[in-house]
């Protein structure tokens, strides 16, 4: 690979038709930041989380009221419109996210914004959080991937989304307010619910090899309990956040906490914050994300040199994550010359949009492709996010539906001089294979759908 | 009164009978063997699955849905398999076809996606282990060129991990025309990586030929999909399908009965089109969690806890019900509302995988289900 292509392909989304050959590849990745649009028309026009929240919420009224009034029927559509507006919703906002992906000239950013989205991930395989997966990268991470570690944590697992995905919603202080009254009155005691405290430390912050003991998630799960979603009954009384988060200190438990062999005496919501801040700025969580980082863009096998100089950029930075990205693209091992990645369906199938000079899909079939190839935005099996090693996506039918979607694009394209087009998005870095089986193509559709298929395209 | 003990009794004793005869089939390679798991997403009610009709709490809690299982009874036991598993219920009368009632991982929340990734990674708790037992225990088979394959889009967990594994869908994305798909072929000669996943791509599909099938809802044809992809040279020996559309909160019994239906077709199908192949077979049906015992308000069930599973092929040793059964009064239920849970999952499956490819029990236990304590459960394939 050339310079330039390592800038468009395993830094950006790759190049398009009509994109300048940068004189400085570096510089022009580092300009991006001033490029960056935090909240473009597209996705400023999707639902906010606070609706998507109410609509999940109804679902839950909805199906008490039927219980109880025996209208079961009416119900069952009143929930099904719920749903599908949801998943309408869904639909447009993967289809803003890809909208924004094929116009983008801050390609580098985006791929960050992909990166830290699936850092906290959540997924829409837990249905509720169809309506709002998308809100959640918009509100959280788009606003946040050019400033610090610290505000980016708080955004992403303060989220309303982050809260029903890992029920952080539900946990309540055994001795809080709440389950003190609950308990008096005869009613089951209100319980603790780890699983957003264990998943801070073990994927969003210090990772699982981080230090952390299992009496740390408990002390640090009583510490986060009273963090809440709007519009539920418990969280009546709350206060509440902008993005649909509500504190509701009667179910916080009281008293001081121990996490990590330090005690925090913090009254309220505040004592998590400082949890927070701490776990934010510790030596394994620069670690794990300079890990992370570097097996993002050096490859499966991260070089340690480098994971040493994020981690130092990391601390001595406190977290800034334009630092990183500036470490990052100043170290040679992002820049070696064999592809280091075999580029996940996200990457790919924005990468031949973006070659072909954009989308005639729509919105729908734009879902259904990202489907059929694997890797649908915020879809993820689990909190740990969509796998970031090529044996993951390179596996054979993924490979063999590449190159009947490769074929489909190339059918809807207007491109006509492919080979000029493969020259100018992989310059000298065009495999001699490639560029004699895209001359020697029947018609420009199959020679633009082969190198659409090509190794440096699959590849970056 | 029903005796809880005595049914365990007979249902062991039941087993025994199939040991008495000394196998005297020459001894076969591990490869020769095959392993079909299909996990049901969404908890499927094992009460519904496998009603315990004569217990005498059953018809109060289960109200309408109890008539289902008027006169379907296993011949002198406590359960009767639902009406719609009829090519499972004739499995179970020639002895293929074993169930486990009462049984359950050792997740006790209630979440699908925790049971689920409890279930496919094989830990004894949600996210903590990162791969899926089925690749694991490919790795444990000691043939080199042993294939597993998911009959799915990508690799569900329960597959993920460090041995190779192929993946294969019928899709609706309009295939490529052979002179591309030739030519793309030629491009990728120079690429060994790409090269090798090219080649094992078609020769996967040229196994499933034209299916002219566009996903994989059609759950006929996609037993005899499975099947041709699991017979013949090159064949998968370890295939895993997922079953969606399980949960059933309101308006159970029709949603029971269509996704019982259509699971049955699909092992009807997957049985008919395994031919000889079906004798060295194992089907292995599980779910991550039961139901609860009483209907809701809708007439359906929220998530609970013990559930069913089921072992068929004509490698199992079956015709039997393997149930510690807890019974069904209120101080039975776990936590007041769901069966309670008297059989490990896990270990039905290290039992049932370890007697299928003739491995040490305990080592399968170990190496699929780590950080479970209990015991693999034996005899559950013929030996």
């Amino acid at each position: 690979m050339t310079p330039i292509s390592i800038a468009w392909n395993r830094f950006g989304l790759g190049g398009r038709p009509q994109d300048q050959q940068p004189d400085n590849p570096e510089r022009w990745l580092l300009d991006q930041f001033e490029r960056y649009d935090p909240r473009p028309a597209a996705i400023a026009s999707q639902p906010n989380s606070t609706e998507a929240i109410q609509s999940y919420l109804g679902i839950r009224t909805i199906r008490r009221m039927a219980r109880e009034s025996g209208a079961e029927d009416r119900g069952q559509q009143q929930i099904r419109e719920v749903r599908q507006t949801a998943r309408r919703n869904y639909v447009q906002a993967v289809a803003a996210r890809g909208a924004q992906a094929v116009e983008s000239d801050a390609p580098f950013a985006e791929r960050m914004v992909y990166f830290w989205s699936n850092h906290f991930a959540v997924s829409v395989q837990k249905n509720q959080l169809r309506g709002m997966a998308g809100a959640h990268e918009f509100e959280a991470i788009r606003p946040h991937v050019l400033g610090s570690f610290r505000d980016m944590l708080r955004a992403a697992v303060l989220h309303p989304a982050m809260f029903i995905y890992l029920d952080q919603f539900q946990s309540t202080g055994p001795n809080s307010q709440i389950a003190v009254r609950r308990r008096r009155r005869g009613r089951n005691e209100a319980g603790l619910n780890e699983n957003l405290a264990r998943e801070i430390l073990e994927l969003h912050t210090l990772g699982a090899q981080g230090g952390y003991t299992q009496a740390d998630v408990t002390e640090f799960a009583r510490a986060m309990t009273g963090w809440t979603v709007d519009g539920t009954a418990r969280a009546r009384r709350a206060a509440t956040l902008p993005n649909g988060s509500a504190w509701a200190g009667y179910m916080h438990e009281p008293g001081s906490r121990t996490v990590l062999g330090q005690t925090y005496t913090q009254d309220g919501h505040e004592q998590s914050l400082a949890i927070l801040d701490t776990v934010a700025k510790h030596p394994s969580t620069a670690k794990h994300v300079a890990t992370k980082l570097v097996r993002h863009f050096a490859g499966d096998e991260p070089p340690q040199p480098m994971i040493a100089r994020l981690e130092r950029t990391f601390l001595e930075s406190n977290g800034d994550l334009p630092s990183l990205y500036r470490a990052i693209v100043e170290s040679p091992e992002a820049w070696t010359e064999q592809p280091v990645k075999f580029r996940t369906p996200w990457e790919w199938s924005i990468a031949i949009m973006r070659a072909t000079g954009g989308s005639r899909m729509n919105a729908r079939r734009f879902v259904r492709m990202q489907q059929e190839l694997g890797q649908v935005p915020w879809g993820p099996p689990s909190p740990q996010g969509y796998p970031d090693t090529s044996s993951n996506w390179a596996a054979p039918d993924a490979l063999i539906r590449r190159v009947e979607v490769a074929a489909q694009i190339a059918a809807l394209s207007r491109e006509g001089d492919i080979p000029s087009l493969a020259r100018h998005l992989f310059q000298d870095g065009l495999n001699d294979s490639t560029a004699t089986w895209i001359s020697r193509a029947e018609s420009p559709e199959q020679g633009l759908a082969l190198l659409l298929s090509s190794p440096e395209m699959m590849r970056r | 009164m029903l005796s809880r003990r005595n049914f365990v009794l007979s249902s062991i004793l039941a087993g025994s009978a199939s040991l008495a005869l000394p196998r005297l089939a020459v001894a076969q390679t591990a490869t020769s063997k095959r392993l079909l798991f299909i996990l049901q997403r969404g908890a499927a009610d094992g009460l519904a699955t496998l009603a315990p009709v004569a217990d005498p709490q059953f018809n109060a809690l289960r109200g309408a849905l109890a008539e289902d299982y008027d006169g379907v009874g296993l011949s002198g036991g406590l359960f009767a398999l639902h009406p719609s598993y009829e090519n499972v219920g004739a499995l179970y009368s020639q002895k293929q076809a074993l169930f486990v009632q009462a049984v359950a991982s050792s997740y006790r929340e209630r979440s699908h996606f925790e049971g689920q990734n409890v279930i496919e990674s094989g830990g004894a708790t949600a996210y903590s282990v990162r791969d899926g037992w089925l690749n694991r225990l490919l790795g444990l088979i000691p043939e080199q060129d042993i294939r597993a394959l998911a009959l799915s889009p990508s690799i569900p967990l329960a597959m993920q991990g460090a041995q190779s594994m192929s993946s294969y869908a019928p899709t609706a994305l309009p295939g490529a025309d052979k002179d591309l798909m030739a030519r793309v072929g030629r491009i990728y000669e120079s690429d060994p990586e790409l090269g090798a996943l090219f080649a094992e791509a078609q020769k996967t599909r040229a196994m499933a030929g034209d299916t002219q099938m566009r996903n994989l809802r059609d759950a006929e044809k996609v037993g005899g999909l499975a099947a041709s992809l699991m017979i013949g040279a090159g064949a998968a020996s370890v295939m895993m399908i997922e079953s969606n559309g399980w949960d059933s909160h309101a308006g159970q019994r029709g949603q029971f009965s269509r996704q019982a239906r259509q699971l049955d077709a699909l092992l009807g199908a997957y049985q008919q089109s395994m031919a000889a192949e079906w004798n060295d077979t194992l089907v292995i049906v599980a779910t991550e969690f039961g139901r609860t015992v009483k209907l809701n308000g809708t007439n359906g069930s929220d998530h609970g806890t013990g559930s069913a599973a089921m072992l068929l092929g004509g490698a199992v040793a079956g015709g039997k019900v393997i149930a510690d059964w807890p019974g069904l009064r209120q101080n039975d239920l776990f936590e007041g509302r769901d069966l309670n849970p008297t059989n490990a999952l896990e270990a039905v499956l290290a039992g049932a995988v370890a007697g299928h490819f003739g491995l040490d029990p305990e080592l399968a236990m170990r190496t699929l289900f780590p950080a479970r304590s209990a015991s693999p459960v034996e005899g559950l394939i013929r030996t």
